[in-house]
């Protein structure tokens, strides 16, 4: 082969990597604090939870970056910084979460990443943000695997585990004398399913001792098509039916399950339902139990924070927010006060991203779904309320009300620092402090 | 052959540093391609590679985990060897199907792995687990930007070395009498060659450089999960080989980086429609260089070179 094109062929390969890096420059201004946000804007988790969580986000850094949140949340952006987000799509699997997490942090510059939905997107991108040693804010993701298995320096998870969900929902049906003899379940077959599973069995455990689990369904993710499962719920007859499921599988099992009469012979609950109240209507069955992973949209608390953002999210996209709008709204407003609880330290400049650490751990603020507090993992893992509730369709307002609201402190449905989630639940939830 | 390999190798120390791990993938997505082009020059294509990149990277993930084994070169050993065992056990079975049902077989028994992945819980299930960081040669890496780049070393090298071996064997007779197979396997084995053996071997080869780069993608993200064997991956490797074309071996590299590049950068500044932006990459090679990008220096060079170069090239297979 000629020497001319092993040259022109070097050249070619040059080019196509330097013409990137050209375009890729990075503009660091002292005045803004670049901000990568990564959530769903394609795939099956983008309608229910990434874009709800890209408008909410959307949302919170407009009225910060104008002023116009309510106090203490009232200076412009972060600390006078005007917020510049970089969005991403954390559709596309691990693999490609950890190279846009090296590329938002080495090629985009930013001050830190906020995000994440999939539990198995967290566990992969944590030890990269550890290693690069950057700061990294964990919003969603639900396994509590991320802290428990790991010592993390750089990694923050702004909201509560998933034990809280079936904890907090066990906990719920004995304070409202729900009759359970017998359970079933349908899970769907992947890490979130089989831990929620395991979960609300070990709980139910503990406070219905002499439960009896009948049909324990693992249909797969995605399957749409519940008939065989449905046939199975409805020949066990339990009083109970419990399932993790969400979105789309969510809307399609009750669509499927309602004309069969499946929420009149057992009472459903569900851990985390509430985002499929808007979509589903009337099309909700009366009396179901829901979780919301948290103290969120229509089962909020008033208050300043709160009616801020639950009319103004509602204003600007026409529909009322749910868990995962919560969920980057307090994951952002919490960075918000560690980056001026930083300034007010060390005079007001923009803080690195050590100073932002030591401002984080153990942080605690106030959010639309109420106090979060970094208490677990030293510090770098939040505690929240939650509340869980009965539907009632409200033909007036053409939309599901909840009813029958309860709330649980946060370190009545969550682990105490220190102890693993799993043998938490099974060793009888030791330390909790219900009110 | 081995000055672009040094070359490239060396040239990661001026790279910035985004730029390492995004080619360290591309180089072990590439290593892929490059066995699905060695499988298909016997006219049978794999859509199951996920399968071998997948046991290679678990292989690593656990010995790493249970016995401490941290070396990058040992994990890369590992993980061929682990793709390669599995290759022994599966290639002569398949090696009896060919065209539509050797691809769908292999399809098939990724996932089948899949599924197994998804339902061990011991594993992390479909969320994965997480492994250690490698070392090389008893160094530990804490430097992020050296770290990133012994692995872009040792990957660059390694897809090299194996490039060049594709290339020694393109040229070989072992290589020859494969694309005989192809074009018609009932006269290879009337000559005497057994044609089932030729497409074992060559099933075995394309494992091996699945497994090893199933251990540099495991050394790159320190995390894995099913998705290394979820049809979608196996996938991506055959786009790659078909980017690529199947006339040149460092077509298959520069294929491979040019998808990383184009996914990275679609999915920075178009996050919305990113898919499609890959979408329409993939269909303009595909319409305006229907033989791969490796069409546009073997074609030119044919141009240049006149009518003799036709020949070589054609029996060449492969420059670099």
């Amino acid at each position: 082969m000629g020497h001319f094109w092993r040259t022109s062929r070097a050249a070619a390969l040059t080019a196509a990597i330097a013409i990137p890096v050209a375009l890729a420059a990075p503009a660091c201004a002292e005045d803004s604090f670049k901000l990568g946000v990564v959530t769903f804007l394609s795939g099956p988790a983008a309608d229910s939870f990434g874009i709800p969580a890209r408008n909410g986000g959307q949302f919170v850094i407009d009225e910060l970056n104008k002023g116009a949140a309510p106090a203490p949340y009232d200076k412009v952006g972060f600390g006078g910084m005007k917020i510049e987000p970089v969005v991403v799509d954390e559709n596309g699997g691990a693999t490609k979460q950890v190279q846009e997490l090296r590329n938002l942090y080495e090629r985009e510059n930013v001050d830190v990443v906020l995000g994440y939905i999939g539990s198995g997107d967290c566990l992969a991108v944590a030890p990269i943000a550890e290693e690069l040693k950057k700061m990294l804010v964990l919003m969603d993701c639900g396994t509590p695997r991320i802290f428990e298995e790991a010592k993390y320096n750089y990694v923050f998870r702004t909201a509560a585990h998933a034990t809280m969900d079936n904890v907090g929902l066990i906990r719920y049906m004995k304070a409202k004398n729900v009759k359970m003899d017998t359970l079933s379940a349908i899970n769907q077959d992947y890490a979130w399913g089989q831990d929620s599973r395991a979960d609300f069995v070990a709980a139910a455990g503990q406070l219905y001792p002499d439960v009896k689990l009948q049909a324990d369904l693992l249909p797969k993710f995605g399957a749409g098509q519940y008939g065989t499962e449905i046939s199975a719920l409805v020949s066990a007859g339990s009083d109970v039916i419990y399932s993790s499921l969400w979105g789309g599988d969510l809307q399609a099992f009750i669509l499927q399950a309602t004309p069969r009469g499946l929420p009149k012979r057992s009472q459903l609950v569900l851990s985390a339902a509430d985002h499929v109240l808007p979509p589903l209507g009337d099309k909700m069955p009366d009396g179901t139990i829901i979780g919301a992973r948290g103290a969120y949209g229509l089962m909020s608390q008033k208050s300043p924070v709160n009616d801020w953002f639950f009319k103004g999210y509602q204003n600007v996209n026409g529909v009322y927010p749910v868990q995962a709008a919560y969920r980057i709204a307090q994951s952002i407003l919490g960075l918000k006060t560690a980056v001026e609880k930083a300034m007010a330290k060390n005079g007001s400049k923009k803080p690195s991203t050590d100073e932002l650490i030591a401002a984080m751990t153990g942080l605690e603020w106030q959010s639309p779904g109420g106090l979060i507090q970094m208490k677990l993992a030293d510090g770098h893992q939040a505690i929240q309320p939650i509340a869980f509730s009965r539907t009632k369709y409200n033909p007036d307002l053409r939309r599901v009300d909840l009813v029958d609201i309860q709330y649980f402190a946060a370190e009545c449905v969550n682990p105490p620092a220190g102890v693993k989630s799993i043998e938490w639940i099974k060793g009888g939830m030791a330390g909790a402090k219900c009110n | 052959m081995v000055f672009p390999v040094i070359a490239v190798t060396l040239f990661g120390r001026v790279l910035p540093t985004w730029t390492l791990s995004l080619a360290t993938i591309a180089a072990s997505n590439g290593l892929v391609a490059l066995g699905i082009v060695v499988l298909a020059r016997t006219g049978n294509v794999s859509f199951g590679q996920g399968l071998f990149f997948a046991a290679g990277g678990y292989g690593v993930a656990l010995i790493a985990n249970n016995w401490g084994i941290t070396d990058a070169a040992a994990q890369m050993l590992i993980g061929a060897a682990c793709g390669g065992l599995l290759g022994l056990v599966i290639g002569p079975l398949i090696a009896r199907y060919s065209g539509i049902f050797f691809g769908m077989l292999t399809l098939a028994l990724s996932m089948v792995f899949y599924g197994a992945l998804v339902k061990t819980t011991v594993l992390g299930g479909s969320d994965g687990f997480n492994v250690v960081r490698p070392s090389l040669f008893a160094i530990s890496f804490v430097d992020p930007r050296e770290a990133d780049f012994m692995l872009y070393a040792v990957s660059v090298v390694t897809t090299g070395l194996a490039g060049i071996a594709a290339t020694i064997l393109f040229r070989s007779e072992f290589g020859l009498a494969s694309l005989a197979v192809r074009e018609n396997n009932l006269r290879v084995e009337y000559l005497g060659i057994s044609a089932n053996r030729i497409i074992t071997i060559n099933f075995v080869i394309a494992a091996v450089f699945a497994g090893a780069s199933g251990a540099f993608a495991l050394m790159a993200q320190r995390h894995i999960d099913p998705q290394f064997a979820y049809w979608t991956t196996s996938g991506e490797f055959v786009f790659i080989a078909v980017l690529a074309g199947y006339q040149s071996v460092s077509a298959v590299f520069v294929a491979s980086l040019a998808l990383e590049l184009v996914r990275s950068f679609s999915n920075l500044y178009l996050p919305n429609t990113w898919q499609l932006v890959l979408g329409v990459f993939l269909l303009a090679v595909i319409l305006f260089l229907p033989r791969g990008i490796g069409s546009l220096w073997i074609r030119q060079r044919r141009k240049s070179a006149g009518v003799s170069a036709e020949t070589s090239a054609v029996e060449e297979g492969a420059p670099s």
